[in-house]
């Protein structure tokens, strides 16, 4: 597997370029693209989470805002524009800083946040040969810049100065931190079976037995533990108490609006994709087509497979995860603070724990 | 002191106080409530008012009987009918009039849409407030439905000024009865929907099941009445015990908390009792159209009402619980002094007292369960 960045570099090399300036150039570039592709997520979040929640709520979502603004369109458009609308909104909405708060920290705080989704997305691979930055401790590297956005979080509701803002930010990473043990130990498992720590070895090794979530009863639970610990993870209903709207107004957010808000709200979203790409490339086969499920098919029939269409298979895969986790959004009541704590210390972790010693056991004998 | 000070190893803990409300999403309207916290822990609470005083009794003082309906109206905005149904039940008390049949059965037809009216806002914002934003979308499309019906009934939609002394003001409109059993058979499937949505949801049961428990002799105690009161095992419903307009002639049960889900009077009991009572309300709606008779609704009263020198108390079972309004008449035609007995002021004070000791999270939970109006404890 050969990363973005050296593809960049090799292809230049015969120009006689220095290389400093080189690097530069790439790492601004795939910079942009990652924002890009961290803008364009969020646009299409929010829409698909607002017809998601629509229909689910017997409403139709935006339906007025059409992208052409002719009459006819409007409805077939069926309120596309309104993506575009909630952008400039928030772009030139008045940006608020309180008087009491501490103003350099309520600046740095989302931008913090934002860093940290945008750090975790250079070793993440959208296909085969398409990632920034081709880390061979890739997993190591995504669970830690995850975990970056937890201090901006603090900050951010520290220096606001507000007590609802307290509330939110210590209940945030109380969460986030406890979360991260099962996500670790369930993506551990994975690890132990396929020993790599590489997300390209660890598809290739799926390519060449099975998908890891049937692989054993093991793999099967620990997606479970993975999957709803990334929704306690990125803070989403039912596990949304740091933002709880209808108990502390709207959490370690609550002073915040305009851009920096907006840089929140995109960090969320970005989490949201990053954790379900994560999962479709660990668990659901990543860049390979789904009749690898199983590998019964013979080896002609891998049509489905290639660097750009896998980028298809891991979108689609993370976009159903998306779906459920909308789902779970629009469905499920909130958790109370020490219910969510005692789920994770005392259901997941414990399960975790005893999944990892079982899967080794499993390997051993099968 | 000083000693402290100086030695910085000391840290200093205290209570933290909170300041949730007027402008809260889960108060309910205006109202604050002073929390004193240690971290998520609730020590005290202390709910402040007068947010939304109106001067409502005052306004009695200076307006003709007929005239103090749409004040009443505004009190419980999202059971305006019952407000004006319990005043108007007061007035003929010391008017000592007897209605057309006719006008007793639609007041109790309204009556019950706008109980379930009000129980589907009550039980969609207990949702909201445990964090189930779905199940209060629901509610609130079915409620739209009732609101539609009161609109071809009286041309408004929150304020009806329908139900008044003497009578109501319109006889029911062509196909009423028809339109409203339909809504009855459309409705009756949607509470099991609400209830698999919500009141059998796991989460939404650990959330709400033992907590905020009101033993009965303490909802008594405070003067916790309606459903509140019912969900702590009390089978108390002035429709049965002291029989209003027609009551008497219906059918229907009284559902109590049972404490299926943890114990007796928590939250869980109290929002299920809300309910089963959409439930009766759509017996008694269903037999009272079946034998609603002909006639007309309006009582030869005059147009100014001028009842003897006297006094009296009505009482009403509301939405909310025992709505009272205690009248005193000087002979003239406007009252000399109007006092409404707020159940939702009563059920608000045992807030403290089921809170103390739990979670935030707890806190707007109680208060959900307790389904205050504030334009009615604040009058």
């Amino acid at each position: 597997m050969t990363s973005i960045t050296d593809t960049i570099i090799t292809s230049f090399s015969e120009y006689n370029i220095d290389i400093a300036i080189l690097l530069t150039a790439a790492i601004t570039i795939l910079g942009i693209m990652i924002f890009m592709i961290m803008a364009v997520n969020t646009l299409v979040a929010v829409y698909f989470e607002r017809k998601v929640s629509a229909f689910m709520q017997d409403r139709l979502g935006p339906m007025e805002v059409g992208i052409f603004g002719f009459k006819g369109g409007k409805k077939f458009w069926g309120g596309i524009g309104q993506i575009i609308a909630d952008g400039i909104k928030l772009l030139t909405k008045e940006d608020i800083l309180p008087n009491d708060a501490d103003k350099a920290l309520m600046i740095i705080a989302p931008f913090i946040i934002f860093t940290g989704a945008l750090l975790t997305f250079i070793g993440l691979p959208l296909s085969e040969n398409i990632v920034v930055s081709d880390f061979n401790i890739g997993i190591f590297y995504i669970i830690a810049m995850s975990s970056v956005g937890v201090i901006g979080i603090i900050l951010a509701g520290w220096s606001s100065n507000n007590k609802w803002s307290l509330y939110g930010a210590m209940r945030a990473a109380a969460q986030i931190v406890s979360y991260e043990i099962p996500i670790g130990l369930s993506l551990l498992l994975v690890v132990l079976v396929s020993g790599s720590l590489h997300l390209g070895n660890i598809v290739q090794w799926q390519a060449d037995h099975r998908w890891f979530i049937f692989h054993s009863p093991f793999t099967f639970l620990a997606f479970f533990i993975y999957f709803i610990s990334t929704v306690a993870e990125t803070n989403r209903t039912p596990f949304d108490i740091p933002e709880a709207e209808s108990e502390l107004v709207a959490g370690w957010m609550t002073e915040y609006s305009g851009f920096r808000w907006s840089l929140f709200f995109l960090s969320e979203y970005a989490n949201m994709l990053i954790v379900s790409i994560v999962a479709s490339i660990v668990f659901l086969g990543g860049w390979l087509s789904p009749l690898h499920i199983f590998n019964i098919f013979p080896e002609s029939w891998d049509l489905m497979d290639g660097p750009l269409i896998g980028v298809f298979w891991v979108f689609i895969k993370a976009v159903l995860l998306i779906f459920v986790m909308m789902w779970f959004r629009w469905t499920f009541p909130r958790l109370r603070v020490d219910q969510l704590m005692y789920l994770c210390w005392k259901v997941f972790i414990p399960f975790a724990l005893a999944n990892l010693f079982f899967v080794s056991l499993w390997e051993l004998i099968f | 002191m000083e000693k402290q000070l100086q030695d910085k190893s000391v840290i200093e803990t205290g209570e933290m106080v909170l300041n949730m409300g007027p402008q809260h999403p889960s108060t309910h309207g205006v109202l604050r409530l002073k929390i004193h916290t240690d971290g998520e822990i609730v020590s005290k609470i202390e709910p402040i008012l007068g947010y939304l005083h109106r001067c409502f009794e005052k306004h009695c003082e200076k307006l003709g009987y007929e005239q103090i309906v749409p004040f009443t109206d505004r009190c419980d905005y999202l059971a305006s009918m019952h407000m004006d149904h319990a005043f108007s039940i007061a007035v003929e008390k010391l008017l000592d009039v007897k209605l057309p049949e006719r006008v007793e059965f639609i007041r109790v037809i309204v009556a019950e849409l706008q109980r379930i009216a009000s129980h589907l806002i009550a039980v969609g914002a207990f949702g909201l407030d445990v964090g189930a934003i779905t199940p209060f979308t629901w509610t609130l499309r079915d409620r739209e439905r009732i609101l539609d019906l009161f609109e071809t009934l009286c041309g408004a939609r929150l304020l009806y000024n329908y139900i008044w002394p003497g009578g109501v003001s319109h006889d029911l409109p062509p196909l009423f009865i028809e339109r409203t059993k339909e809504f009855l058979d459309y409705f009756t499937p949607k509470i099991d929907e609400l209830n698999q949505l919500l009141t059998t949801n796991k989460i939404f049961i650990e959330r709400s099941a033992d907590v905020g428990v009101l033993p009965a002799d303490v909802a008594i105690n405070f003067g916790v009445t309606g459903p509140s009161l019912r969900g702590s095992g009390v089978k108390f419903d002035l429709r049965k015990n002291e029989p209003y307009s027609i009551y008497e002639k219906f059918d229907f049960d009284v559902p109590i908390g049972k404490g299926e889900m943890g114990s007796v009077g928590d939250c869980w009991d109290r929002y299920y009792v809300r309910v089963l009572e959409m439930i009766e309300s759509v017996k008694i709606i269903r037999q009272a159209c079946e034998q609603i008779p002909e006639g007309d609704v309006h009582e030869a009263l005059p147009k100014k009402i001028r009842p003897e020198k006297g006094e009296v108390y009505g009482r009403y079972e509301s939405a909310r619980g025992d709505v009272g309004f205690y009248i005193i008449s000087n002979g003239k035609n406007i009252p000399l002094r109007v006092k409404m007995r707020s159940p939702a002021f009563c059920n608000l004070s045992v807030l403290s007292e089921i809170s103390e000791g739990w979670m935030i999270s707890d806190v707007i939970a109680n208060l959900g369960s307790l389904d205050i109006v504030l334009g009615e404890i604040d009058r």
